[in-house]
């Protein structure tokens, strides 16, 4: 019985692997410059530079920020007991699009801007803005240990950052579109840096999250169940809401308000396998990675030479199949 | 009732606990008997419930609780989840985990982090999702069972755990007849291998056929005796303002409701 199960999610891991791959190879050759680069790299110098530290970094970014956010949806998911959280449920989103806003408005910077320094200060105040809004859910919550005050306090922090935001543009129109290309989400920018941070965040949110994958388990039987059978409740979950947090913050920092990813990845894997959470981490990561990476060669081929933000098309292609998701239970009498 | 303390597995000592403001248990001080299975019963909001989460270490009181002659409070938590196993009402269901992952989830009292589990770990599941007659459908998610198939997975999961004493509130909550007389067949012969079971039960006919009984009434207990005793059927009828009447049937005790003719009347 289990082996069955072992089976279906050994071929998971497999399949989103080779599509790994096959995305990376795909993601060196779509670009404004077409597939000539790839032929002419061995003698352009400027072919090598566009494959190199343009088209690379960014798929190898979008994959990363996509397992980012699939790793985060699924720790979501498991923590709060609830299928439709996302990763951005305690207020990371609006506290990193306030962070963005801000520094925007107050040093004049700009997202399109590509002097390191530009690009560092963005990620750092989005990453600050994010961390930020998270501290501030979880004291409004009084702690992590209430789950629903969780929510709630998630919620309107996310309503009241967002309005804050909303005003800042308001007062200086000049960065709404800077703005609105950073709350749509993009992978356009991601340089080796951000793939170095990310890659780090990643390796170690996907080794605390593994670690106390057991949690999640023990969490979804309710949490006297989870206490009665010696799980360490308060520890953990603090820990837990930490790694969400990393994740979370640190792939918002680099893309942008990516939608979906995060509520998507762990649903499409469950479709396929039904498993304990320490395999569904992983294969919602790499789901997540793959999502993200598949997005961002759509995004550069489906216009070229123009380029659509991917956070358009992971909202359209997230929304899609959460319908989809949505109407095939409904049609089988069951809730989401 | 004053007993050697080798035959005490859970003693409660001058327990209180609130929910919100209002105190639902008021100086409680009970001992529950070794491999013996004692049933709480008690109307709506006695503290039935509470107590058992008391008894559990699942909400916070003053007092003292000992479990098996050691203070709960100084046990490690794990040591505890060996001793003790809870099955709760109305608990979330995890719907995505299959029924043999979810049993497995018993074992986690046993298992070194994040050791995989061992033969005696596959056993025990085995042995409980049988137990349960849920062995049939271990490949299949929560989400896929009937209610009762799924009282029957977490009923073995609470058993995987082969601790000491096991503590259950609403047992039989969606089971149909035949899985109910099973449940009770379960419960004896687990007192018959020397553990202790402590349940909550609404269905009084079902909770007489215990050893002992604990009557409860706004957060007191007002009586404990053992089933078959006549004292214990006046006092379950007290607190349920002789609206019931408890009668021997077949060798049985069973509680059947009092209909007077003026409570026809609409």
């Amino acid at each position: 019985m289990n082996n069955a199960q072992n089976r279906q999610a050994v071929l998971l891991a497999s399949l989103l692997l080779v599509a790994s791959c096959g995305l990376l190879l795909l993601g060196i050759t779509v670009g404004s410059t077409g597939f000539e680069s790839v032929a002419n790299m061995q003698r352009d110098p400027q072919a090598m530079q566009i494959i190199w530290e343009i088209r690379l970094p960014r798929t190898v970014g979008a994959w990363l920020a996509g397992a980012l956010l699939g790793l985060a949806g699924a720790v979501a998911q498991g923590l709060f007991r609830n299928p439709l959280a996302d990763p951005y449920l305690l207020g990371s989103a609006s506290g990193a699009s306030l962070g963005v806003a801000l520094a925007m408005a107050l040093f004049g910077v700009s997202p399109l801007a590509t002097q390191w320094v530009a690009r560092l200060g963005l990620t750092g105040a989005a990453f600050l803005g994010a961390v930020a809004a998270v501290l501030l859910t979880l004291l409004l919550a009084k702690g992590v240990q209430h789950t629903l005050r969780l929510l709630l306090a998630g919620v309107v922090v996310g309503v009241v950052l967002g309005a804050v935001t909303s005003l800042i543009l308001l007062l200086t129109p000049d960065i709404m579109q800077a703005m609105q290309a950073f709350m749509l989400g993009t992978t356009a920018f991601v340089g080796w840096t951000a793939c170095a941070v990310m890659a780090s965040a990643f390796g170690i949110s996907l080794i605390a999250a593994w670690l106390m994958s057991h949690v999640l388990d023990g969490l979804a039987l309710g949490e006297s169940t989870a206490q009665s059978l010696g799980l360490q409740l308060p520890q953990m979950r603090a820990a837990l809401v930490a790694v969400l947090a990393l994740a979370t913050g640190t792939a918002v920092a680099q893309t942008g308000l990516i939608a979906f990813v995060g509520l998507a990845a762990p649903h499409l894997v469950r479709s396929v396998v039904k498993t304990t959470h320490g395999r569904l981490i992983v294969l919602s990561s790499l789901m997540g990675a793959v999502l993200l990476a598949a997005a961002d060669v759509m995004a550069r081929w489906l216009m070229a030479p123009q380029e659509l933000p991917v956070g358009v098309l992971t909202a359209v292609l997230g929304g899609g199949y959460l319908l989809w998701l949505m109407h095939r239970h409904t049609g089988r009498g069951a809730g989401l | 009732m004053i007993e050697p303390t080798s035959l005490i597995a859970v003693r409660a000592h001058e327990i209180r606990a609130k929910l919100g403001n209002a105190e639902v248990l008021s100086d409680i001080s009970i001992d529950f008997l070794r491999s013996r299975w004692t049933s709480i019963v008690g109307p709506n909001g006695a503290g039935k419930s509470t107590l058992l989460k008391v008894l559990a270490g699942l909400t916070p009181f003053t007092g003292s609780v000992e479990l098996l002659g050691q203070p709960m409070q100084s046990l490690p938590a794990k040591q505890r989840a060996q001793q003790l196993s809870w099955l709760g009402q109305n608990e979330a269901s995890p719907d995505d985990l299959t029924a043999y992952d979810v049993t497995m989830l018993g074992r986690l009292p046993y298992q070194p982090w994040l050791a995989p589990a061992s033969a005696a770990d596959h056993a025990a599941v085995a042995k409980a999702l049988r137990s349960t007659h849920a062995w049939d459908w271990r490949g299949r998610t929560l989400g896929q069972l009937s209610g009762g198939e799924r009282q029957r997975v977490l009923l073995a999961r609470a058993l995987a755990v082969e601790s000491e004493v096991l503590l259950m509130d609403e047992p039989l909550a969606n089971l149909d007849p035949p899985h109910q007389t099973d449940w009770l067949l379960l419960a004896k012969a687990l007192v018959a291998s020397g553990k202790t079971v402590i349940s909550v039960l609404h269905e009084i006919s079902f909770a007489l056929q215990a050893d002992d009984v604990v009557v409860m009434a706004d957060g007191r207990v007002t009586h404990q005796g053992v089933c078959a005793d006549a004292d214990s059927h006046r006092a379950i009828e007290t607190v349920f303002d002789q609206r019931i009447a408890i009668h021997q049937l077949a060798g049985q005790w069973v509680a059947l409701p009092k209909i007077q003719i003026e409570n026809l009347k609409i």
